[in-house]
Parts: structure tokens; sequence; C-alpha cells
């Protein structure tokens, strides 16, 4: 169904020698391990991970990596992808997505449908996974259009698009608007175990704004989004799921009262996911400053008391994974007046370092940061990776938690430069990533 | 006006045939035997009767409708009846105060019987407390259909020898079928074990308290079955509103011979027409060995005559 072979990857070191990293501190939340050990890489897959792992030895060639100070997580499986191809190559290709996507420590990209031409049909799955193989050096998997031309009119073969590799459904930027088609899609996609994501927008309610509805918007002279448009819409999807019993998950949510709703949801055993974008996660609407584009973003960055119920979500798991958003702008589309602007952000090169903000201020864990970029996303969505555990393909990263750096925009590897972190100093960063064993990063 | 073949049985205690629902298993099983010795009438060169003879029978149709409205204007007329056919396009006909003027227009020319099929679901209700005849519902909505579940439990007889015990596989739309309910009520009547099988959108909220057991795959619902009972599906629900699409459809709910193989080896296939060839139905399939699709058409025809005859002897005047 995937592409899993090794040989697919276009790694930029092409031995298969075993690897051997040693003393590493290894967190890995598929088997609640956090500990100092040694990751052991045979043929693609982890041979062994843990402090025990050393027990058979060394294997006969291996390269072995001092992992002293550093951290080895599973790779990051990252559920929110734009790559704008098909249609937007000059924004961004595969390829040119995989590169930073290996830099930022994602190994495995989620691709959004609401390409051009919109991924609707199973020979446009086909052509993905095809591109993807051929040009991507991290693991490709794409969502499929929920509605047919993300319209939200008629619902898609979710049979045959889940045959062909999509491995869950959404119209990506857009929402469906009608109650009834969003019923009718969770009602059948529920006989194929499918899984719907759904930006939870109420368009009628967000309107023309631009910026988080309140003082700020004010005092900037924009049009304000209200957070009802994003709860209302999620609230409504609550409903729906409790009607149908189907599989949901929320794309992004920004708001305090998001979080409420979700839990309360959970709580009523609803099968229910949430995610949350870095952005959201750590920047809030008065970064925005004076009318930077870049952070304009749907939804909109919100006020510090939603960010700040947001990364309580996250610690306690009512929000259930962190996501890039990445979405390739070209300057013809950002530099405008701020309200012309499209919405999105770049963030899969800096989807790691932005989160370790959040380790470094004791916010939350390691071990929840890792479930939320790798663990749960790969669990969600049906995928193998997102663990260490023996057997499981070698999908990892190194980390050094504490090198500091400042992010220059230029040396971004992604085609188009539209992130909100310009100049922003992090701590933290991937030093090496592989996919099925192979290097497709490595820094200096 | 009492023929041999049906004295000995208990009176028929309805002026009506509206709906399985309101029959009990005898008065199931005397129609269903008295269609039976219908059967060899048309089979005869000589296959007119006269036990209608004088009565006037009216097929009011506000839908369209080939093999139905046929079926019982050959039923009508091979018992002697005078049939009248009125097919009343639907678009002129506005609902409930129109359907009643109808049916006192009708009424003042005394017809004997009336069948009537309507869209809409109790419209043929409303007709019979208008109306001094008698009614027979040849499909209101998604409500009823009454005489197609009578035939399908006749071939399935003829076939299997009982129905009793049987597991039964009702496929595909039932949501929108009128067909699906009178199968339901009737094969649970008879002692089968009903299941349905189709997507959950095609399946209304609820139908599992109608005595059946719900399936949404296809091969698995088959599994075991003695009887799969084929629906159509209407163009209408085809693009993107129920289902995705005529291909999706097929290829997980289509009855091709891979999908057949999983019920008994012994599996009879029916379908209440008209088919879809390649949507809900591989036409290798309709036309296998297996199915039992033109011989549902000749049971139609004997159904209909057992009805037509028993709700003559129980006119005011017979």
């Amino acid at each position: 169904m995937s592409i899993s072979e090794a040989s697919s990857f276009r790694g930029r070191r092409g031995d298969d020698r075993p690897l051997v990293i040693a003393g590493a501190r290894i967190v890995d939340p598929s088997r609640d391990l956090d500990a100092v050990g040694t990751v052991v890489v045979v043929d693609g897959r982890i041979a062994a991970a843990g402090p025990d792992a050393l027990n058979q030895g060394v294997p006969d060639g291996a390269e072995v990596v001092d992992g002293a100070g550093r951290l080895v997580l599973p790779g990051l499986v990252d559920a929110r992808v734009f790559v704008s191809e098909p249609g937007h190559e000059y924004r961004e290709t595969f390829a040119s997505a995989s590169r930073a996507a290996a830099a930022g420590g994602v190994t495995t990209m989620i691709t959004m449908p609401d390409t051009d031409p919109v991924i609707d049909d199973p020979a446009l799955v086909d052509f993905v996974m095809r591109r993807a193989r051929d040009t991507a050096v991290v693991r490709v998997h794409p969502m499929a259009a929920l509605t047919r031309g993300c319209l939200g009119q008629e619902m898609v073969e979710i049979g045959l698009l889940q045959d062909a590799g999509a491995v869950a459904f959404t119209d990506g930027r857009r929402s469906v608007a009608s109650a009834a088609t969003m019923r009718r899609a969770l009602t059948y996609a529920r006989d194929f175990g499918a899984l719907i994501a759904h930006h939870v927008e109420d368009s009628t309610l967000a309107g023309s704004g631009v910026v988080n509805e309140g003082e700020f918007a004010t005092r900037l002279g924009l049009p304000g989004i209200p957070r009802e448009a994003e709860t209302i819409m999620l609230e409504r999807d609550m409903r729906l799921v409790a009607l149908t019993r189907g599989r949901y998950h929320a794309a992004q949510v920004s708001t305090a009262d998001s979080v409420e709703i979700l839990r309360a949801a959970k709580g009523r055993g609803l099968d229910v996911t949430a995610a949350v974008s870095i952005a959201h996660l750590t920047l809030n609407e008065l970064d925005i400053g004076t009318y930077r584009s870049f952070l304009k973003l749907s939804p909109p960055l919100r006020a510090e008391d939603d960010r700040r119920a947001v990364i309580e979500g996250l610690a306690d798991g009512t929000i259930d994974f962190v996501v890039s958003s990445h979405d390739p702008q070209d300057v013809e589309t950002k530099r405008h007046p701020f309200a012309e602007s499209a919405d999105g952000a770049v963030g899969l090169e800096t989807l790691l370092a932005a989160a370790l903000r959040l380790v470094h201020n004791g916010e939350i864990g390691w071990s929840t940061l890792v479930a939320a970029l790798s663990t749960r996303p790969a669990a969600r969505l049906g995928l193998e990776g997102g663990t260490l555990k023996p057997g499981a393909p070698a999908d990892l990263i190194v980390v050094d938690p504490q090198v500091s750096w400042v992010l220059d925009r230029a040396a971004l590897l992604s085609r188009s430069k539209n992130t909100p972190f310009e100049d922003a100093r992090f701590e933290g960063r991937v030093l090496r990533t592989l996919v099925a064993g192979r290097t497709v990063h490595a820094y200096r | 006006m009492i023929s041999p073949e049906t004295s000995a049985r208990a009176p028929f205690a309805h002026k009506h045939l509206l709906g399985i629902e309101d029959l009990a298993p005898d008065e199931i099983v005397a129609l269903i035997d008295r269609a039976e010795a219908q059967i060899e009438v048309s089979r005869q060169v000589e296959k007119k009767r006269t036990v209608l003879r004088g009565r006037t029978q009216i097929n009011l149709f506000f839908e369209a409708s080939t093999r139905t409205q046929s079926s019982f204007e050959i039923a009508g007329k091979r018992l002697g009846a005078d049939v009248m056919n009125m097919s009343v396009a639907s678009s002129s006909v506005k609902k409930g105060e129109t359907l009643i003027d109808t049916a006192t227009t009708l009424n003042a020319m005394h017809p004997d019987i009336l069948v009537v099929r309507h869209h809409a679901a109790g419209a043929v209700h409303l007709l019979a407390r208008k109306v001094s005849c008698s009614v027979v519902n040849a499909g209101d909505g998604a409500h009823e259909h009454p005489t197609q579940a009578l035939l399908d439990a006749l071939t399935i007889r003829r076939h299997k020898g009982t129905i009793r015990g049987l597991t039964v596989a009702i496929c595909g739309d039932v949501a929108h079928s009128r067909v699906a309910r009178s199968n339901i009520i009737a094969l649970n009547a008879l002692g089968a074990r009903v299941r349905v099988i189709g997507p959950s959108t095609l399946m209304p909220r609820g139908i599992e308290r109608l005595g059946v057991d719900v399936f949404t795959d296809m091969r698995r619902g088959l599994a075991d079955c003695d009887i799969v009972m084929m629906l159509r599906l209407q163009r209408e629900r085809m693009a993107g509103a129920f289902v995705p699409s005529v291909r999706e459809y097929f290829h997980f709910w289509g009855l091709d011979q891979e999908k057949l193989g999983h019920a008994k080896p012994d599996a009879l296939v029916m379908h209440p027409g008209p088919m879809n060839r390649g949507v809900e139905i591989d036409p290798e399939v309709a036309d296998g060995p297996q199915s039992l699709i033109a011989e549902q058409v000749e049971m139609g025809v004997a159904v209909r005559m057992a009805v037509l005859e028993t709700l003559a002897e129980h006119l005011p005047n017979a």
C-alpha cells in the first residue's frame, strides 16, 4: 500500500551499514521509554533501542556514533502538510518539502488534497504516491479530499481512495458547511473505518475576518474572526460524531473553548482526536506586530489565554497531536497588505525546534512532545512509524537539545520562505534524520 | 363464486390489501397457497377465468411502472374483470386534496377494485378511506409493496420447499425501498432470518428494530445465505449524496460472482426489477443459473390473481 521499502528513499548516504548510536537519551512513548541507552539499526529497521540494546554486541561493520548529550527520538509524523504539487510547484514540490521535512526531523509527511487538481480520484492518489516515491526523501502519505473538488457537496469514493492509499479524508483548508453532507460522509466513512479530518471553521461567521476578533484587531483596524467561528463548527461536528459514531479528527484547534469541547466529547467516549499547529502553540496575536503577513494564519493566531489553554490541552492529552500546517506561499501571495495576503506559514523545518521552547519552559515534558509529534499521529493514521520498538522501520532523529541558533530565512530548504519565525532564536536542533535506516539529513 | 381449491380456508378479514403488516402469518400463507394454484392458469392455452366477470378494476398509477402495472392488468383480465389503466403524471397531482378529489371522482364510477401506486408513503391508505371499493397497494413511497413480498415468498417457497429457517439477505438501498420493508415483514412472519446489507448511508435509522441483522460488508453479510435479494439503486442516489459513484457502489456492494460465492453454494438470487446491470448486479449473475429474476415476474401474475380473487370474494355484493 505504501512506499515503505528502504530502496525507495534517496538517502544522502547510500550505504546499508548497521548503525549504533550509543549513550543517547532515548524517548519512545510507544513503549513508555525515556532512558539513556543504545539504538541499533540493521537493514533499515530498529534491531534494538534501550538500555540493554547492546546485549547482542555491536553488529559487524557497524558505524558507531557517540550519542552522549543527544536524544534519539522516533521520526516526526506531521499530519498537516500542504505541498503545492501538483499545481503550484514554484511554491513547493514533494522534493523540496521533503528536504525541509528531513531537516526539521519529519520522517513522514501527511499531505493535504486541496492542490490543483484536487486529490479526489484514486488515480490522483496514485500520482501523489508515485511522485513522492520518485522525488521525496521522507515518507509521504496523502489525505484525499472528503468532497469532490473540496467543494463540500458530493462525497468522494472513500472506499476506492482508501484502497489506493489515502490515509484519511479532508477538504484541507476548507470546511464542509452542510451538516447533512458531513453527516453522510461520517456515516459512509465509518463503513470503511476511514478517518475524517476537518478544518473547523464556520465560514459565514469568519466572514472577511483576518485576525482574532478583539482588542488587538480593533487597534489594527482589521476585521476579526470570532472564536465562535471555530467552536460552533466543532460543537456541530461533535453532535454529528455522536449521531454517526464516525471517526473524526479536528485538523487544527486554536481556542480555549475548543479544548473544553474536545474534553467533553472524549469524556463521552467519542472517537475524536484533534491537533494544534506549532504556530498556535508558540505564538499569539500580538506577534503579528505591525501587520506581518507571514503570521496571517487560518485559524488566526489567538490571544495568550487561548495559547495557554491549548498547551494545557496538549499536556493533559485532550489535544492529541502537533502539526506544522506547513503552507508554502510565495511573494505574490504574501507581500500584500495584511488583509489581502494569503493565509499560511511554512513550518516543517522549524517544527521540532519551535516545539522545544515548550519543553525548555517546562510547559510539557519530552515524552508528551514526542507522543504528540510522532507516536499518536502515526497510530491514529494507521502508520507503522512513530516508534523505536524492535522491528519497526528505522525512522528516527538525533537531536542536540542545547545548541542555540538563529533562523535565517534565506537558508530554509523550502522553496517558499514565509516563516513566522524569521530571525527567531531557537535552542536545540535536529542533527541527523534517518528514514528506513538511511540518513536523509545531517547537520553541518 | 367459491372455487374448490379455496373452499377450506378461513375467511380473509380484510377489505383492502394495503400492506403486509396488516396480515397474519396464516393469511400470508393462504395467499401464497392460492397463488400457487393460479400458476397453471397462466401456463395453459386457455388462460381466461370468470371469477371477476362483471367486475371493474382500475389501475391508478401516480408513478410510472411497466411491470407492476401490466402484471396487475393481466391478472385482472385473466380472471375476467374489465380493467382500466389510469396513469396520472405525478406533476399534475398536487398531493392530498387532489388525491381525494381523484378518489371521489373514481368512486362515482363504481369500480370494484382499485390498484394504486403513489410516490408518497401513506397515500394509498388515505385513498382507501375515501372510496367504497377494495384497494390494493401497488407501492406507496418507501413504505410497502405487499404483492412484491408475496411473489418473492412464493418464488422462494417453490425452490426451497419452505421459508422457515432460511437466511435471506436484502441488499442495497434499504432506506428508499418499499420492497425491503414488505419483505422484511413477510419473511420474518414466515420464519426466515433476515439480513440487510448495504452502506450505512442507505440504511434507515432503527432498521435493526424491524427484526433484521445489519451488515455493511457484503461478503460478511452474504456468508451462509440461502437467498440474496438485490434492490434497485435509483439514479439520483448515486452521485455523491448517498454513495459516491456507481463504480464504487458496484465495487463494494454490487453482486458479482465472486461476492455471491460467499453465500451458500445453492443460494438463489432475486431482484424486483427493473435491474441496473453493472450498478447493483453483474449481468453474469443476473442471467446466471442461480438467478430467479425471470421467474419472479411469472409469480407476480399468479400472486396478483390470488389477491384480486380473494378481495373480490369479500366485496359486499359478492
